[in-house]
């Protein structure tokens, strides 16, 4: 190729898109502060991975987020701006974070005032960054990598907990529940796959259970997709633990749930970390018998808040599954307009003030009033659940419970 | 680790395992093997072939292993026409074009299943799902029993076709010589369609074989293929025991190395055979000469 087919020189190019930025920037700054007096609609980013790999999980983020915007608009939009309704503005990272700065690059020059998602941890560590170059808030829907939270972003806020909290409280929660039985379980055996994930937990896990009085017989590695469980199955079969912990994505959890059932292994649990199906109602649904008293500590709705259970209903008519995607993004997307209306300004650095002195409790989690410290929601943490009578229950925390642990299951 | 009772059932599974692998690569071994097209889109149509398993079950509440009985035509019109009016006038009768087609042919079948049916796994729930039979040390899944059953219908069905009838000895002929079979009067735009016909008829097979006790996405069919081709290599090109024995052979491996090895390491047996057949036996197991 010739540079005759260049048409524009480094120099020109930058200095256009230079102009064209600042003519952007100008735009989203000076133009709303006209219109708003007549309640302007506010912009908000919904960023999912919606294709790709991930994207059954982005498609239920982004069906909590529009419910969410939806409720608001319907109840009157943002009132201390003027009954501003929220204008999503949707964004696919196509299960990839380059994709996700894409889509964050393009939601800045359109002048949004926060962007709401991301999903994987991947995808969110890229997004949040780009997101602070412009000092644009970003609110994590899902993400747990603790590395997120932990650059001194101050866009950057997640509702949910984090890795750390996660294990801790598994931990912890796996101790009471064994100990509240009256110790059945004292071997474990740990599956997981071999990726950041699986590997994180079973390395946490394995350095830990032997502290608390657990003898790890093996922890069993194995690649996403893993098509065959058979053998590792046998593996468990051959040293008999009292206790399985998988941690792995929905497809092999199901492939393992189904293989211990065909081959008759039935430990006196099996209990699971943020597990791929464990608390999934598709899960419970498809397969009842493989599901029954398999235990998780996930991300889970508060069952005795009537919001959610009318938001579960909702999901439900509409035919989809009420996953953790959908009522964190619903509630992520509340928390932004709870930061509007009370900072009544969809000025950027107004907005990330008014998320860092959030005390909203109308969310559906069990997290009680958000309360932001580095941008973490300290309240944040997850249940522990149990498949009981074709349902998913919740176990602890005791506030939150709704039924109590059946353990050991055989 | 070593004793009989893992020992032994771990090569039972890696045999019922590994029939469903001949049953893809027997697909993949008529069309790689005779037609010498890399058919990169086997594995998009194994997905698309779990995809009408699922919904005659879904929808229609057909059982997998009847539905076979119309997947499975349904499909041999869909290769036939694949190969009559995309792949072979698009190739213009060059290999590498038609790599090139089928890997194009991959990318479209596996998006329009995603546009369709979302990223979203789907599984069945069928009454023998968890049934198993009871041999004493372990115990066999029926669902893996059927398919390996199967396999060796399929296998021997297919054996028949190439072997003694006209529309086999024509497809022979067209591998080893096609200015040849063309001259003798044998039409071989239509040999070609018929082979990729049946190599997908195959794949339906496997596809309604699978569904019982695999789960489908739209790249659900990709974990299959390399070892696919990995078996036709070992097995010798086209040929139909060669896939079968290669299949089970590849099967065993890959248990015996899942279970020394690790899983995550599993799958390097499968790829150091290959390489040794590769470097020592080029033609396969039962392959003619090259």
């Amino acid at each position: 190729m010739s540079n005759k087919k260049i048409p524009f020189s480094r120099r020109q190019f930058l200095a256009t898109t230079a102009l064209g930025a600042a003519a952007a920037a100008a735009g989203s700054i000076a133009m709303p502060s006209v219109l708003r007096a007549a309640g302007a609609p506010v912009k908000l980013g919904v960023l999912h991975p919606v294709t790709g790999a991930l994207s059954y999980s982005g498609t239920q983020g982004r069906l909590g987020a529009m419910l969410a915007i939806d409720e608001i608009n319907a109840a009157g939009g943002i009132k201390s701006l003027g009954g501003a309704k929220i204008d999503p503005m949707l964004g696919d990272a196509q299960s990839k974070p380059a994709g996700g700065v894409a889509e964050v690059e393009k939601m800045n020059s359109a002048g949004v005032s926060c962007i709401v998602g991301g999903y994987a941890s991947s995808i969110c560590l890229a997004t949040t960054q780009a997101a602070a170059r412009y000092d644009l808030p970003y609110v994590v829907d899902v993400g747990v990598s603790d590395s997120i939270i932990k650059r001194g972003l101050k866009n950057t806020f997640r509702f949910g907990p984090g890795f750390g909290v996660i294990a801790n409280s598994a931990l912890d929660n796996l101790v009471a529940i064994n100990d509240g039985a009256g110790k059945p379980a004292k071997t474990v055996m740990i599956v997981h796959e071999d990726s950041l994930f699986g590997s994180g937990v079973a390395k946490l896990l394995g350095a830990k259970l032997p502290q608390h009085g657990f003898k790890v017989l093996e922890s069993i590695a194995h690649p996403t997709p893993t098509r065959d469980f058979n053998t590792i199955v046998l593996k468990i079969k051959a040293q008999n633990p009292d206790l399985v912990i998988p941690a792995d994505y929905y497809n092999e959890y199901v492939l393992l749930a189904r293989t211990m059932l065909q081959q008759h292994v039935r430990p006196k649990g099996i209990y699971s970390v943020l597990g791929g199906a464990a608390s999934s109602y598709k899960f419970v649904k498809e397969f009842p018998e493989a599901a029954k008293g398999i235990m998780d500590c996930n991300h889970w709705f508060n069952p005795l808040s009537d919001k959610a259970q009318a938001l579960k209903k909702k999901v439900e008519g509409k035919g989809q599954f009420f996953t953790y995607e959908v009522y964190l993004n619903y509630s992520c997307v509340g928390l932004v307009a709870d930061a509007l209306e009370r900072g009544a300004s969809p000025d950027r650095a107004k907005l990330i003030a008014s998320l860092a002195s959030s005390t909203w409790s109308g969310h559906v989690m069990p997290y009680g009033p958000t309360k932001f410290v580095n941008g973490q929601n300290q309240g944040a943490v997850p249940c522990n659940t149990q498949v009981q009578d074709n349902d998913i229950k919740v176990l602890l925390p005791k506030k939150f419970a709704n039924a109590k642990p059946i353990f050991p299951i055989s | 680790m070593l004793s009989p009772t893992i020992l032994i059932p771990a090569v039972l599974n890696g045999l019922l395992t590994g029939a469903v692998y001949a049953l893809v690569a027997l697909g993949l071994t008529l069309i790689y093997g005779v037609l010498h097209i890399i058919n990169f889109a086997h594995g998009a149509l194994l997905t698309a072939a779990m995809f009408a398993a699922y919904f005659a079950f879904h929808v229609l509440g057909i059982d997998p292993y009847i539905a076979v009985f119309i997947v499975a035509p349904a499909f041999f019109a869909l290769g036939y026409g694949l190969q009559r009016f995309v792949i072979g006038p698009a190739s213009h009768g060059d290999d590498r074009n038609m790599l090139l087609v089928t890997l194009g042919l991959a990318v479209v079948i596996e998006n329009v299943l995603l546009f369709a049916f979302r990223g979203d796994t789907r599984t069945i729930d069928v009454p023998y799902t968890f049934q198993s039979i009871d041999i004493g040390f372990t115990f066999l899944a029926v669902p893996r029993l059927v398919g390996f059953g199967a396999v060796f219908v399929v296998a021997l069905t297919l054996w028949l076709i190439m072997g003694f009838t006209d529309t086999g000895r024509a497809i022979r002929a067209v591998a080893k010589e096609k200015l040849g079979a063309q001259l003798a009067g044998i039409d071989v735009a239509h040999i070609y369609a018929v082979t990729f016909g049946l190599g997908t008829a195959c794949v339906a097979i496997a596809a309604c074989l699978l569904i019982p006790t695999y789960y489908v996405n739209p790249s659900a069919g990709d974990a299959f293929v390399l070892v696919a081709f990995t078996i036709v290599v070992l097995g010798g090109m086209g040929s139909v025991p060669g896939a079968l024995i290669g299949g089970l052979v590849i099967g065993v491996v890959e248990s015996l190395s899942s279970l020394f090895l690790g899983e995550s390491l599993g799958q390097i047996g499968i790829f150091l055979i290959f390489i040794v057949v590769l470097l020592v036996r080029p033609q396969g197991l039962f392959g003619a000469k090259a």
